[in-house]
């Protein structure tokens, strides 16, 4: 893409503010993709964008943000990837929590809460699965029960990420008793500090521990923080699923460039790039990234225009099956190198890369439950069968 | 490199569609196979001659529309859908990339306004008996006797000659290798010592013939540019039909989701629709990731191609992944049919023939991602 000279100026300035930070004062964090190590000085990161003005480009700029234009979020999403910065602690808030308020929060709500996501303040986690709701969403059993000017909160969610470390969690939860299914349910943000909530973080098959159980016995929140209307919140948890996709898939594609391009050196490092399998099986790789640029520009420019975008439906599925097979295609370059770590839970990226890969076909809608999405909305063909 | 169409591109595109929903049916398809002439005459007439988009790629000067690639993409979309049987991507493609891009300013003058108008149909003679890609795979040999020059030999799976009214050949000079001493050469079909067979061929939406040179003499203004050096804008030209190939596979992709969606939809077995099955679901899905990503393929090919960025690998990266989906997707359609599919009345094995001599043509995917191994600079020393 040719930049015009007012996006290669809003680059440049990007490129300019990411280095001079990512080579000074936040050079130890620089290059870190896991959301485990270091919290206290990615809380910092957080913030030092908020303050500069670059949490948040997209939004308006009255809370916080830049009024970017679909263009140049990717420009600056583009850069910070190419720059290596760190993957972001606050993507909950600033992803999903953000947008689903700028599309269904009251003004009062967005005045409470956007400033403070934007600036790196708040970090979100999503309270949707439960042990019985799963790919099933729809069978939360999570109460919330209306008490004057407040909800009390009993149940537990599971697989919450950052769960250990949020400050606030978006609950889906049931506010009509006795109903069942999608009906029913509403959607709360609630305070993570307060007795009523505890966090049990689990370990990953990583080693690491990125989510947690969130458990809620007694949690207050307040009326005034339900969006949309009490019994209408699963409307808005599926309005916020489709923010999942868009102008940050562009930042992974970034990140899953840099992968690429990692495992290209080694490839050529330890001579696995002469085997024509290999080759084949890189030159794939590469094909497919750039297919998955093309699909997010299309996905983009027909968002743009207002236009209804069948590519859409397919993203998910397309990414993250494109990332699971680059991951084996790391141990399959690079041997029994992948293998030794430096402890038992800290292995070269690559190896770690390969063993979260596992996730991205699982969390925000499984492979299968893509598939189904992309034949019954897309296709049009029958939904399936719910049991008795 | 813009992804939303622009008005006249969204034209375009509803044009021939409209069009080819009239003029070129399944039943159509199916007597144009079964009549000998091996092409849809009135088809092409339409096509090249009332719609004018035989020349959609050439420039003004020459007669023509002066479109890009997105713009023929979205034509070949859709003859790709319909198997739309007539020299078109031959003539308005192959032809015409192969006289823009080899041609002197003479030639251009003078071959290009009948191909842009549709009086001439053209093909392009490549590779020989063993179909290797061209540049190594051009068995066809010019040599100079007598201070004159003379073409013997054979090329074989060239589509469309049996109708085509220019040849143009590629040729190779004696005791050369690889892309050095290819020569491109413009012929009329009735050149002396020129002989076009039919061969029996698979796909029969796509005929293909073998050419036999008998020491056919070629004047100087037949060679098109300089001879003996025309290897390095040849690559550039192939590169560029593979990735406009890519388009019209994509378009037989889209067809087959299409109409095996309806299938599913219609037929019922156990009491119930067989789109209800998931099984069935699934791989319609997958078929539907495999023909968007295609589309995006094939878009981002016909953009690089209009702005001469990364030209190379965007082809080479459609041709592969749209002749994988492609094939892909036809043979699906042939499994979610069952034994209608495998019969011969039934369009299923016309789109899986299709898709297969696609991908074979102007380089396989294994071929394809090759050249993207080494674009990506994995020979490079670390
Ligand atoms: C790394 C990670 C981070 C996560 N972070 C969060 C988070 O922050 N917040 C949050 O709320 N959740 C989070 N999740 C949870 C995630 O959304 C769920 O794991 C996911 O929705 C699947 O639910 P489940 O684990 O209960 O599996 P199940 O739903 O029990 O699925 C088990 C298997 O059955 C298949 N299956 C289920 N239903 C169908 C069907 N209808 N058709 C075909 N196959 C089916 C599934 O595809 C899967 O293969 C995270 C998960 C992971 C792995």
């Amino acid at each position: 893409m040719d930049d015009t000279p007012e996006l290669e100026r809003f680059r440049a300035e990007a490129a300019i503010w990411l280095e001079s930070q990512l080579a000074g004062p936040f050079r130890d964090i620089r290059g870190l993709n896991n959301h485990v190590d270091l919290i206290e000085r990615r809380r910092d990161w957080e913030q030092c964008l908020g303050a500069a003005g670059w949490s948040c480009v997209g939004w308006p700029a009255a809370y916080g943000g830049r009024d970017a234009s679909i263009a140049q979020q990717v420009v600056f999403a583009e850069e910070y990837a190419r720059a290596r910065a760190p993957a972001r602690i606050g993507h909950i808030g600033v992803e999903l929590a953000g947008p689903t308020l700028l599309a269904f929060g009251t003004p009062a709500q967005k005045k409470r809460f956007l400033p403070d996501i934007a600036a790196g303040r708040a970090i979100w986690c999503q309270g949707y699965s439960e042990p019985n709701a799963g790919s099933d969403l729809a069978n939360v059993r999570t109460k919330a029960r209306r008490d004057g000017e407040r909800y009390i909160i009993d149940g537990q969610k599971i697989w919450t990420s950052m769960g250990q470390i949020a400050d606030w969690c978006f609950v889906l939860c049931r506010t009509e008793p006795g109903s069942v299914g999608n009906k029913g349910l509403s959607f709360l943000l609630v305070n993570m500090h307060q007795p009523g909530v505890t966090v049990r973080p689990i370990r990953q098959m990583t080693g690491e521990s990125e989510f947690s159980e969130v458990f809620f016995d007694g949690a207050l929140a307040e009326v005034r923080d339900l969006v949309g209307a009490e019994g209408d919140g699963w409307r808005v948890a599926m309005g916020l699923l489709g923010f999942e996709r868009g102008v940050s898939t562009l930042a992974q594609q970034m990140q899953f460039r840099n992968e690429l391009d990692a495992l290209i050196e080694l490839a050529k490092e330890n001579g696995k790039a002469a085997d024509p399998l290999i080759r084949q099986r890189l030159a794939q790789a590469q094909i497919g990234l750039r297919i998955m640029r093309f699909n997010a520009l299309r996905l983009l420019a027909n968002a743009e225009s207002g236009q209804l975008s069948p590519e859409g439906y397919t993203y998910k599925l397309y990414w993250s099956t494109w990332h699971r097979n680059l991951g084996e295609l790391v141990m399959d370059v690079a041997g029994p190198a992948a293998e030794i770590g430096e402890t038992a839970e800290r292995f070269p990226p690559l190896t770690t890369m390969f063993l979260m890969s596992r996730a991205d076909t699982i969390y925000a809608g499984t492979n299968q439950i893509q598939r189904n999405i992309i034949a019954e909305r897309a296709l049009g063909l029958p939904r399936e069968a719910r049991g008795p | 490199m813009h992804f939303a169409l622009t008005d006249d591109q969204r034209a375009i595109r509803d044009s021939v569609q409209a069009f080819l929903q009239e003029a070129a049916g399944l039943d159509r398809l199916r007597s144009t196979i079964e009549a000998d002439a091996g092409w849809d005459a009135e088809l092409w007439h339409n096509l090249a001659v009332d719609m004018g988009y035989a020349g959609l790629m050439v420039p003004e000067a020459y007669g023509g529309i002066g479109g890009g690639a997105v713009d023929m993409a979205l034509v070949l979309e859709e003859t790709g859908a319909r198997l739309a049987m007539a020299p078109f991507f031959e003539t308005a493609v192959l032809g015409v990339q192969t006289i823009l891009g080899a041609g002197t300013e003479a030639q251009k003058r003078s071959l290009l306004p009948g191909l842009a108008d549709g009086s001439t149909k053209a093909t392009l003679a490549l590779t020989g008996p063993q179909g290797r890609p061209a540049p190594d795979g051009v068995t066809a040999w010019l040599r100079a006797e007598e201070g004159a020059w003379r073409l013997s030999g054979e090329s074989c799976f060239v589509p469309f000659a049996h109708v085509a009214d220019l040849l143009l050949v590629a040729a190779r000079a004696p005791l050369s290798a690889g892309p050095r001493g290819i020569s491109l050469l413009a012929l009329p079909r009735d050149a002396t010592g020129l002989r076009v067979e039919r061969q029996p061929g698979l796909d029969p939406t796509r005929p293909l013939c073998r050419l036999t040179f008998d020491t056919v003499a070629v004047a100087p203004d037949q060679i098109l540019g300089r001879a003996e050096e025309a290897g390095p804008v040849l690559e550039r030209i192939l590169a560029t039909a593979a990735g406009l190939l890519a388009a019209e596979q994509t378009g037989g992709a889209a067809f087959c989701l299409a109409t095996t969606v309806e299938y599913a939809q219609q037929r019922v077995q156990f009491g119930r629709k067989i789109a209800s099955f998931q099984a069935v679901k699934h791989e319609l899905a997958d078929m539907m990731v495999a023909v968007e990503a295609a589309r995006s393929a094939a878009l981002y090919a016909a953009a690089a191609i209009d702005t001469d960025t990364d030209l190379l690998e965007a082809c080479s990266a459609a041709k592969s992944w749209c002749s994988d989906a492609y094939r892909h997707c036809a043979g699906e359609t042939i499994q979610l049919h069952g034994g209608i599919g495998f019969t011969w009345e039934h369009h299923a094995h016309l789109y899986f023939k299709r898709a297969w001599s696609s991908s074979a043509w102007l380089g396989d995917p294994a071929h394809h991602r090759e050249r993207v191994a080494r674009l990506m600079g994995l020979d490079d020393i670390p």
